[in-house]
């Protein structure tokens, strides 16, 4: 090691202004998630991949037996359900990498430095949209190879994509908030189980008016079954169910749920970063 | 008070988890650090040491009491302090998924430096430490002693004012220890101030000019190494004898130079000694005399691990006194 005398000669140089720094650490910390993509490429595809997988495994499995009961094509029911299922997994993706940097001391150094208070998650956001928006790309595109022909007009389907975002951006605060509070990374395992019966309690893959009725009034009210719905009819898929309440107003639940996720988590997690592991 | 000597002031500092009638950790806890100095804080674990770092490092609030770090508040003036200060080792960690150079760069991007600047502050720093070579791989992939060096780089981007360092050497090989003491002296040299905390008792008494001994949550002892080793008493003989039936041979023999009482342990006669040297030679030549067979004779001086264990064995006695009134609090200057 070269201790010799090296005086500081670079000094900081950048502008003082909050707004600036604000977008620059933003960037900076934006740019440091990505590089991690590079560095773990093999994980990502996987991730990317994974809804792929899960939706073959379903139409394997029930394409036949459901898609007569639809009396229509299950990859065109499935597909929507596939969408919002994508954003919904990226959950998981939010809270082990938020977890991993707190419980490693990286939010601590984050936290010590002089940058801008709202760069860590707001680079956290920034990068995970645009992992979902990969993840989103590969499972439509895959819907297409599959031979999935939406029916939608240029309006609709920006609905969707602004709808999908909603619901990622919703996962990515609840995600935030549990990932700063999970002690270790290891400790969100029960959490991540409880994804799935989310994910099957929901109109993603099945009909909910083929459950018995409490479970699709259950399923009907789940945000992922309001967001999958929606989509479905902009995308011009074969409709169900639709009896309860909840898949009525479908729509309009696609919209408050994830706000109302927002507007309890993104306080949460901010007031959370700010006094962290106190 | 506050002035521009004190780089590291704490005053009256409370701080417990878990509500009100929760866990006391910090005690009324009183420091105070010289500019350009190296502080240690020893202490077992539970001691607080941890929490008092991370309340300096503006990382936690206390709830009660006055910090000032490098001349700013570290609550209410936060961001000056976080500009002022540095971090190495537990208290933060770098990503260890990027390299080391896409470390510094973006700590430097987050310290104010544009892009280019950032780049060039990084190279500075590679060099300085040596990691060059190592730069672009991944800081997972990275031996003890590199990961520390990479730590140390990553607080000291800005020269900080005041850098906080944690066991900066636990678990690195001798040589590469001696290196780290080396560059922690360089800065100091170079103006910084420094606050150690370490369970290792020869790094403190190494690097420390003065060292604060905590024990639930407040100073007990406070001093120079030297001071603080005075604190334990004096040096002592070790004896040991061919066999230990002679013991009560050996215990007439040495009582008479002997400062204190003379002790069996181990196997291990333990003599002490108020009067170094003379008293050494009278001992020796008392069992020379008597043709007592000695298998090893040894000078000790208390060493910081005396002290440590004494304080830390009262402190688990006593709850709520200082131990040494005089040594610790108000007159640490």
């Amino acid at each position: 090691m070269n201790t010799s005398t090296t005086p500081i000669t670079t000094k900081p140089d950048g502008s003082t202004s909050p707004a600036a720094r604000a977008l620059a650490d933003t960037w900076t910390i934006t740019l440091r998630d990505l590089q991690h993509w590079r560095h773990m490429l093999g994980t990502r595809i996987f991730n990317w991949v994974w809804p792929i997988i899960l939706m073959t495994l379903f139409l394997g499995l029930m394409g036949g037996a459901l898609g007569y009961a639809l009396g229509g094509s299950y990859l065109n029911f499935v597909m929507p359900g596939v969408l919002a299922m994508t954003v919904f997994l990226g959950l998981e993706g939010t809270m082990a990498a938020v977890s991993q940097d707190s419980s490693r001391g990286v939010t601590d150094r984050f936290r010590s430095l002089p940058m801008s208070g709202i760069a860590v998650v707001g680079g956290r956001c920034i990068a995970d949209l645009l992992d979902s928006l990969v993840s989103l790309t590969v499972v439509f595109g895959a819907g297409l190879i599959f031979g999935w022909r939406p029916d939608t007009t240029g309006a609709e389907a920006l609905a969707v994509l602004g709808l999908l975002l909603l619901l990622r951006v919703a996962m990515l605060w609840t995600g935030i908030f549990v990932g700063l509070k999970a002690p270790t990374p290891e400790s969100l395992g029960p959490i991540n189980m409880l994804v799935w019966p989310i994910l099957f309690f929901s109109s993603v893959f099945v009909d909910t008016a083929t459950m018995p009725r409490w479970l699709g009034t259950i399923a009907d009210a789940n945000p992922l079954s309001a967001t999958a719905t929606t989509v479905r009819e902009l995308l011009g898929a074969p409709m169900t169910g639709g009896e309860t309440w909840f898949a009525e107003h479908a729509s309009t639940f696609a919209v408050v749920w994830p706000g109302l996720l927002i507007a309890i988590f993104l306080p949460l997690a901010v007031s959370t970063y700010r006094h962290l592991r106190s | 008070m506050q002035d521009i000597e004190t780089a590291i002031s704490l005053e009256g500092v409370q701080k417990s988890y878990g509500g009100a009638k929760g866990t006391l950790v910090l005690d009324n806890l009183d420091l105070q650090v010289a500019r350009g100095s190296v502080h240690g804080m020893l202490g077992p674990n539970g001691a607080g040491k941890t929490t008092a770092v991370r309340i300096m490092t503006t990382l936690l609030a206390p709830d009660a009491g006055r910090v000032v770090v490098a001349g700013a508040d570290a609550v209410h003036e936060s961001g000056r302090v976080r500009s002022r200060i540095g971090l190495v080792g537990q208290y933060a960690a770098v990503d260890e998924a990027l390299s080391g150079r896409q470390n510094l760069v973006m700590f430097a991007r987050l310290n104010r430096y544009r892009p280019a600047s950032a780049t060039r502050r990084a190279d500075e720093l590679l060099e300085r430490f040596g990691l060059g070579e190592a730069a672009d791989r991944q800081v997972k992939t990275y031996s003890g002693g590199m990961r520390r060096r990479v730590d140390l780089a990553a607080g000291l981007v800005t020269a900080p004012d005041v850098l906080f360092v944690d066991e900066p050497t636990t678990g690195l090989d001798p040589g590469v220890r001696q290196d780290v003491w080396t560059a922690i002296r360089e800065l100091v040299r170079e103006g910084t101030t420094v606050l150690l905390t370490t369970q290792y008792l020869e790094e403190a008494d190494q690097l420390a000019d003065r060292i604060s001994m905590l024990g639930r949550g407040r100073v007990v002892a406070e001093g120079s190494p030297s001071q603080l080793k005075a604190t334990v008493g004096d040096d002592w003989l070790e004896v040991t004898p061919e066999s230990e039936a002679d013991w009560p041979l050996f215990r007439q023999k040495l009582s008479k130079w002997s400062s204190g009482e003379v002790s069996l342990v181990d196997g291990v006669i333990r003599v002490p000694l108020a009067n170094r040297s003379s008293s050494m030679i009278g001992a020796t030549a008392a069992l020379h005399e008597a043709t007592l067979p000695v298998r090893d004779l040894a000078l000790r001086t208390p060493s910081l691990d005396e002290v440590f264990v004494q304080i830390s064995g009262q402190t688990a006695l006593e709850t709520h006194h200082h131990i040494t009134p005089e040594t610790a609090g108000k007159d640490t200057k």
